[in-house]
């Protein structure tokens, strides 16, 4: 058990409903200081909500929170103090230029960094007399990284802060989150990619449907899975799936389209039973590959259905 | 600098770096009055067009109608005679006849009352008896009481108040819509210094147009200014804040433009019409006038005209100044009260 101190964030039985839409169904978050703790999940999982309830920016319906020691309710003005935020997608102020911008949400805190220093960390120095119009999709979610920086947090919260960015912005997001950890600081982020929680991510809570599904480290949450290996193959013509699963050493199987992915204890007990089996229905093998199993891998496996999109797994 | 100072900033940025806003402040008021000064403009009358039917005593006719400067008469042939009767380029013809000439009139048109009049007082004055002038008639036209007079403080008040309006509503729930109140709701900043910013920037801006409304009012049509033009300026701002604040109030939750806009004209439409702007709100019934006195319009356009034509003080103008406090306080509670950040 942490001591309460330790923490930057104690979640109790958080839980917000919209109408007859549960959001949130009972999350419980323990998140200590100078860790980075990534929220995973499906679109409409209830990742945002969490996070916007932990920003004060939504009001919980019920349960208990509390943010470097200090209450949303009695200590709202401290929190927004110390607290630095992106969210989803901000439309900024287009006519303002990059520096205008940092020195307007400067300005918003007592204890601020330097406009020079927070426009640097974001890599917009060449940028800065531009107008927010004018910046590429990537150069804005940097800007607003700035901004979120500007009061010099204790605890920054990302929500998908790398969607749809390019490498270059993905990069210096990495390096700013990495700074920010060797500073002691705690960085709360939500994201689908698991590249960049496996990263970023001293430890990871999943979450589907509003609850919580696995909590831990990233190699932790993989080991949970009970699987070594992963197999996907794609053979004409297509494989029974029902003659699969009983196969020794797999542990469940899966078809995406023309893929089946199979994931299996030990590969060398697995791999020849399955092979004999392509070849007792006649078939022939187009493609056959393993790897190690991914976080994807874990969430396939506790809920069926893929992390990354809910929509591609509709089509399939 | 802090932060209000920062909110003033951006403000006054996004304003003058948009130049479809500057063209909303300036040149469309400017334009609008024109227009509407060229087509109120006092002009003399012109002479009463008529027509003689060619016939024996026709040029005899014409000789005693052509003495009278306000009736410009000719001879024309009987059938175009009539036909510029009914297109309206005539308004009387006359037939000569004897024992008395007969005049066809148009009994629908105006001007062929004054035509019939003005003709059977030439033919009765003899030629050697000239015609009587029984009243002796002064022209009146002088600066501060025609009716562009009255219309230039009245169409600055409306100016003053739908660029308030739009220019505070339509940012505020674009900003709402983009998520940057919801960001902004996220930092610190002081939510009053957001507002005030707002309000005052726009008061800024409010002192530009006046001084540009008063400069024109001036120069294009020298409409005369009595009072003060500090007192003006005072009273123009403090307008132009109530109105911003009014702006504020109408987008504490709205989430589209569409919606916002339809709330602003259902703030201004009523006004444009009962508070004076193109005609004098006493015009409409009396139970109607303590409903009327009370709107910020009024009280703003009552302000303005009688500085600007009676030279009244504003010091005698405590009623309809205070409207306007209340008008600017009340919303900016409400606003601080119910906005809706997120």
């Amino acid at each position: 058990m942490t001591p309460p101190d330790e923490l930057a964030i104690e979640v109790k039985g958080l839980v917000k409903r919209f109408g007859d839409v549960v959001a949130v169904d009972g999350i419980d978050l323990e998140i200590r200081r100078g860790e980075c703790m990534g929220l995973l999940g499906p679109n409409g999982a209830g990742k945002t909500t969490t996070v916007e309830i932990l920003e004060g920016l939504q009001e919980p319906t019920a349960g208990h929170v509390r943010l470097l020691g200090l209450d949303w309710k009695k200590d709202a003005t401290k929190l927004r103090q110390r607290i630095g935020l992106t969210l989803q997608e901000t439309r900024l102020v287009d006519q303002l230029t990059v520096e205008e911008t940092v020195r307007m949400f400067a300005s918003f805190y007592p204890r601020s960094l330097p406009i020079e220093e927070l426009i640097g960390m974001v890599q917009l120095g060449e940028k800065r007399q531009a107008r927010v119009g004018k910046l590429s999709g990537g150069q804005r979610q940097r800007l607003a990284l700035a901004l979120g920086l500007a009061g010099d947090p204790d605890l920054l919260f990302l929500d998908e802060p790398t969607t749809g960015l390019d490498p270059q912005s993905r990069r210096a997001l990495w390096d700013v989150v990495a700074e920010l950890k060797s500073r002691g600081r705690t960085v709360v982020l939500t994201t689908h990619y698991m590249d960049e929680a496996e990263v970023l991510c001293d430890r990871l809570v999943i979450i589907d449907r509003g609850r919580v599904m696995s909590r831990g480290t990233p190699q932790d949450i993989v080991a949970s899975l009970g699987v070594e290996q992963v197999i996907e193959l794609e053979a004409e013509p297509a494989l029974d799936l029902e003659r699969l699963r009983p196969l020794p050493a797999v542990v469940s199987a899966q078809r995406h389209a023309d893929r089946v992915t199979l994931r299996v204890k030990e590969l060398h007990v697995a791999l020849p039973s399955v092979l004999r089996e392509v070849e007792a229905a006649g078939g022939r093998l187009r493609h056959l590959s393993t790897r190690r199993p991914t976080l994807d891998d874990v969430f396939i496996g506790l809920t069926g259905r893929s992390l990354r999109e809910g929509a591609e797994e509709k089509a399939a | 600098m802090g932060s209000l100072g920062q909110l003033m900033l951006m403000r006054l940025r996004v304003l003058w770096r948009q130049p479809e806003v500057l063209f909303w402040t300036f040149v469309f008021p400017v334009a609008t009055t024109l227009v509407l000064g060229l087509a109120f403009r006092n002009s003399a009358l012109e002479p009463v067009r008529v027509a003689v039917a060619d016939g024996p005593e026709a040029p005899a006719l014409l000789a005693r109608l052509q003495g009278v400067p306000e009736l410009e008469a000719r001879a024309l042939e009987l059938t175009e005679a009539r036909r510029q009767l009914a297109r309206g380029r005539v308004s009387l013809v006359l037939l000569p006849g004897s024992p008395s000439p007969e005049a066809l009139v148009d009994p629908s048109q105006p001007e062929g009352r004054t035509a019939r009049l003005l003709v059977s007082q030439a033919l009765a004055a003899t030629p050697d008896a000239p015609r009587l002038e029984a009243v002796k008639a002064t022209p009146v036209s002088e600066p501060g009481n025609r009716y562009i007079d009255f219309l230039i403080p009245g169409l600055l008040g409306m100016s003053l108040m739908s660029s308030s309006l739009w220019a505070l509503a339509l940012p505020l729930v674009a900003m709402r819509g983009g998520k940057l109140l919801k960001r902004l709701a996220g930092t610190p900043m002081s939510r009053a210094h957001f507002f005030l910013a707002f309000l005052l920037a726009r008061t800024v801006f409010a002192a530009l147009e006046v001084a540009f409304f008063c400069a024109f009012a001036r120069w294009l049509f020298d409409v005369p200014m009595f009072g003060n033009y500090l007192a003006l300026l005072g009273v123009g701002l403090l307008g132009a804040m109530c109105f911003a604040s009014l702006a504020l109030l109408v987008s504490i939750r709205a989430r589209s433009e569409e919606s916002v806009g339809g709330l602003v004209n259902l703030v201004s439409m009523p006004m444009m019409f009962l508070s004076g702007v193109f005609f004098a709100s006493e015009n409409f019934p009396g139970w109607m006038q303590p409903f009327i006195r009370v709107l910020p319009l009024t009280a703003l356009n009552d302000s303005l005209r009688s500085i600007m034509l009676e030279g009244t003080s504003v010091l005698t103008l405590g009623a309809p100044l205070a409207v306007l406090a209340v008008w600017t306080i009340l919303p900016m509670v409400a606003t601080l009260r119910w906005f809706r950040w997120v």
